[in-house]
């Protein structure tokens, strides 16, 4: 993407995490997230999606940001502190209430054998967020936030809600502490497709009128199309497209993300799939080893795809990670 | 089309008693539907609709807590069977070699320690008399007229792609041509690339062995992709029933109306909204229609009697007091 | 309590075992009010089978058996229950601590533990009444029982904290601003409890068990009734061979009674407690 610096809230610059897998005496070595970069600007909120399939490295890239993974190389600055460098002094004073995670399963995010709202009380208590008598009527705002109150969920379990109840109240217990940064892992895959747009809508609304920024982390390419304002789409950990989801998802310049656009269900008899998918056999062709990661399975492969790794092209405000825009200026 | 199965006034409760505590959950509540041979027909619902209990009940795999309260299931294939009273022998006849049944995340239904090729071997063997090299054989030649590479019959199941892994699973489970398929949500859980595969693979084979696919799923777009008539299931009630096309470009109940409004477009940024409330629990369901409480047109009929559902024409059929009175 | 309540109602298995700990319990608390003390030998005719003024009979000692009884089982009680309580804390603390914070520390203590568990258990107790010999009094003995039996638990209870701290709901945990003692107690350890309380009677039951072997065997204090001493004392005097049943019967049927009592509770109780269970009676969604 093109890099404004000092002023964007969250700053991705070649991000890389390696896994190294040890099988008895042998180690293999997984590159999950690849010199990923990317960034959230700070001078108005937005929702950025990266979206991905399974082992893209989304999910890898979201735990990074959230401090549960230790980047293998690679810088992420949060309002241009260094996360890596953070104290835990400042990560819990600090970090924590700027930066709040929604996770994909309604029903793991809160343990089945406590009460719901106990951890909003919680997490108010823990960062000071009011003072004591004014708690209850502080949750209860939130939770009118999100579309629902304490009186409907006080003294409920996690499993006596339906699941895009409970993920609300994971939405807003992430907005207790007043943080200017939301990241969403899969936050719909688990909801009902009818409750769904309450969820995202939801996150458009916060972000027009409490300026919270949603990295927005998903598949499920419709609702990134709906929710976002810009995308990353990542192949095996690399950031192979990125720019506003209406130019990349409309007019897709990475074969890859047009071959997912072809791909995507769409809800209208009308328009259904043509042609044939080429899927890989073997696990061991998904990706090739050397090259674009892409050209095992890239319908408009070429020579130089097989050799060389491509660098990250600037076609039309949007970076490309492909030979065929080899012309255009790589950033 | 001659019906192939067909379902009647189905009721299939699970009945649980824990420390003094009763549950009835009505999973499955009066439920008539016919399955016409060659179609697709798409069982469409959300979470807690009833449709996995419906699914087990077609196929005949009852087990407690569920139990069957009511109604009648029965298989016409060259012989009539009545699906709830199957005996063993007859079950062992039929399954897999007339009917056929794709589980969720399949992919994990193959032996990690088998190569496929005897995967497929140690399958067709138990329902036919052929050695090793014939089942080989059978097996390439499906696997090649299927689309799918023949490398995969000398593979371990873990060294394929996930996507290659959940075809030969659905290759396995139609290898002996059944008529009916059930699969259970094929494509849950499966990303974009590799879900398109598994659905064309399944139409493929639909289409080619001429058989009955009956396809559970909650995703519309894989209805609307794959299906011939879509059932939409609620609360463990049938609400709607039609072709495809006139289930997406008009929708009778209010329902599917709003579900149908509620799927985001790849294409269309303009502000969707989603159904008001939640969906009811099994265990104690609304008085009269399940969904009025959510329904913007309820009327005091609706809190009251339970609609029957109405065939308003052509096939499309309707459990709505709304609908059904226009009509009259 | 509730839990209790319904136990007792609906569960076959607890109502049978809760009486019987009751009737356990009776017997451990009627030992206050004997007649007889409990160190006191010839204060009743000897080696009389059971009549009306001696329910169980006498013993060789001239002790009133049912009397002794009593105190039997309250000392027993009382040293497998003591043991249990140190064993079980440490463990439960030790585990939960080197599981959670894992890396070096974990590996660390582990080795530790590993070396423990290596320990060979009733020789070392044999070897140690030994050499103590009658200096062991029960509370010693009950120490000692605790500290030998950490190992083993607390590796149960790592595993447990291993597998919960993965769970989603431990991040979201974190992210509420909970320290590490608080997510230990409050998100995990209900997870812990059902466990924890099958575990506790299975180290119970092997304290008792242990201490009627080293009893049995003579090796711990012999002046003060426990039901090993009981059964150490019938067969010095030869109880089996002059059929004189009554003296060994009473401590090896109530020893019976005292592991089905323990057991059907603790097995009715923790598959109560068991979360997938409980989900069950809660108003649930299917």
């Amino acid at each position: 993407m093109i890099h404004s610096t000092d002023e964007n809230l969250l700053d991705i610059a070649n991000l890389t995490k390696v896994f190294t897998l040890r099988q008895g005496f042998s180690t293999t070595k997984l590159v999950a997230v690849d010199k990923a970069s990317f960034f959230l600007k700070a001078t108005q909120p937005e929702i950025v999606a990266l979206a991905g399939e399974s082992g893209s490295g989304k999910t890898t890239v979201a735990q990074m940001i959230l401090g549960l993974t230790e980047p293998t190389s690679g810088i992420i600055r949060y309002k241009s502190k260094d996360l890596t460098k953070l104290t835990r002094q400042e990560k819990r004073s600090w970090f924590l209430k700027e930066v709040q995670p929604i996770f994909q399963n309604p029903f793991a995010t809160f343990s089945p054998l406590k009460r719901i709202e106990t951890y909003l009380f919680e997490t108010a208590f823990n960062y000071n967020v009011v003072e004591k008598e004014n708690v209850n009527q502080y949750v209860d705002d939130i939770l009118g936030l999100v579309g629902l109150s304490l009186a409907e969920i006080s003294g409920r379990y996690p499993n006596e809600l339906s699941g895009g109840q409970a993920q609300r109240v994971s939405v807003a217990r992430a907005l207790i502490t007043a943080p200017s940064l939301l990241v969403a892992d899969e936050p719909v895959s688990m909801v009902d497709a009818s409750l769904r747009m309450s969820i995202v809508n939801l996150f458009r609304q916060l972000k027009d009128e409490k300026a919270v920024s949603v990295l927005y982390i998903t598949h499920d390419l419709a609702t990134a199309y709906y929710a976002a304002d810009r995308i990353a789409i990542m192949l095996g950990g690399w950031i192979v497209e990125s720019g506003s989801v209406e130019k990349v998802l409309g007019q897709p310049l990475h074969p890859y993300t047009q071959n997912l656009k072809q791909s995507i269900p769409d809800p209208d008899p009308d328009r259904k799939w043509e042609g044939q998918v080429n899927l890989a056999v073997l696990e061991t062709d998904e990706f090739t080893n050397m090259g674009c990661k892409y050209a095992s399975r890239c319908p408009e492969v070429m020579e130089i795809c097989k050799q060389k790794i491509p660098t990250d092209f600037l076609v039309e405000n949007r970076t490309v990670k492909c030979f065929l825009y080899e012309d255009n200026n790589p950033t | 089309m001659s019906i192939i199965a067909e379902a009647k006034h189905l009721k299939a409760y699970y009945i649980t008693q824990s420390y003094g505590i009763e549950r009835t959950v009505k999973a499955v509540d009066d439920i008539s539907i016919e399955i016409k041979e060659k179609e697709v027909l798409g069982i469409a619902g959300e979470s807690g609709c009833g449709k996995s209990t419906l699914l087990k009940v077609l196929l005949g795999t009852i087990d407690p807590p569920l139990k069957i309260v009511d109604g009648t299931m029965q298989y016409e294939f060259e012989e009539s069977y009545n699906v709830l009273s199957m005996s063993k022998d007859e079950i062992k006849q039929i399954r897999w070699t007339q009917v056929s049944y794709i589980p969720q995340g399949s992919m994990h239904v193959l032996n990690p320690v088998r190569k496929i090729r005897d995967i497929f071997h140690d399958f067709i063997a138990t329902h036919q008399n052929l050695n090793k090299s014939e089942t080989t054989k059978l097996s390439q030649d499906y696997l090649q007229k299927l689309g799918l590479s023949g490398q995969v019959m000398n593979a371990y199941p873990h060294q394929l792609s996930g996507g290659m892994r959940q075809r030969v699973t659905i290759a396995l489970a139609t290898i002996l041509s059944p008529k009916l398929v059930f699969a259970d949500e094929p494509t849950t859980a499966l990303d974009v690339l590799v879900q398109r595969g598994v659905v064309q693979l399944l139409k493929e084979i639909q289409q080619r062995e001429g058989s009955t696919l009956v396809l559970v799923s909650h995703d519309m777009g894989v209805h609307a992709n794959l299906a011939d008539r879509i059932a939409i299931l609620y609360a463990g009630k049938l609400v709607e029933e039609a072709e495809t096309q006139s289930i997406f470009k008009n929708p009778l109940h209010p329902y599917t109306q709003y579900l149908i409004e509620s799927l985001p477009r790849l294409d269309d940024k303009t502000e969707r909204s989603s159904i008001p409330g939640r969906p009811p629990a099994l265990d104690n369901p609304p008085e009269g229609c399940r969904f009025h409480p959510r329904c913007p047109h309820a009327m005091d009929v609706c809190t009251k009697e339970v609609p029957p559902l109405v065939d308003i024409g052509e096939g499309h059929k309707t459990a709505c007091f709304l609908v059904s009175e226009e009509k009259t | 309590m509730k839990i209790i309540k319904d136990l007792f109602k609906y569960h076959l298995s607890f109502r049978f075992g809760a009486i019987i700990l009751l009737l356990i319990f009776l017997l451990a608390t009627l030992s206050f009010f004997s007649p007889y003390e409990a160190a006191k030998r010839r204060v009743v005719p000897k080696n009389e089978a059971p009549s009306f003024d001696h329910i169980f009979g006498t013993t060789s000692l001239g002790q009133d058996v049912f009397w002794i009884l009593t105190f039997a089982i309250r000392n027993t009680l009382i040293i497998a229950g003591l043991a249990v309580l140190i064993g079980r804390s440490i463990a439960v603390i030790l585990g939960s601590f080197s599981g959670y914070v894992g890396g070096t520390t974990d590996r660390i203590l582990q080795s530790i533990v590993d070396s423990f568990i290596v320990i060979p258990r009733l020789p070392l107790l044999i070897l140690i009444s030994f050499v103590l010999k009658g200096e062991l009094n029960f509370l010693h003995l009950a120490l000692i029982l605790g500290f030998l039996d950490i190992a083993w638990p607390s590796k149960r209870y790592r595993s447990q904290i291993l597998s919960l701290r993965e769970q989603e709901f431990t991040y979201t945990a974190v992210f509420s601003g909970m320290n590490t003692f608080k997510i230990i107690l409050k998100e995990h350890f209900p997870f812990f409890i059902p466990y924890l309380l099958a575990d506790a009677v299975s180290g119970f039951l092997w304290a008792i068990g242990i201490e009627i072997t080293l009893a049995v065997l003579g090796l711990c204090d012999l002046t003060t009734p426990t039901i090993g001493t009981m059964i150490y004392w019938g067969n010095y005097y030869q109880a089996l061979l002059m059929q004189r049943l009554w003296v060994l019967a009473a401590p090896v049927i109530t020893s019976i009674f005292i592991v089905v009592g323990f057991y059907l509770i603790s097995t009715s109780l923790s598959e109560y407690l068991d979360p997938r269970t409980r989900l069950k009676r809660l108003g649930t969604r299917e």
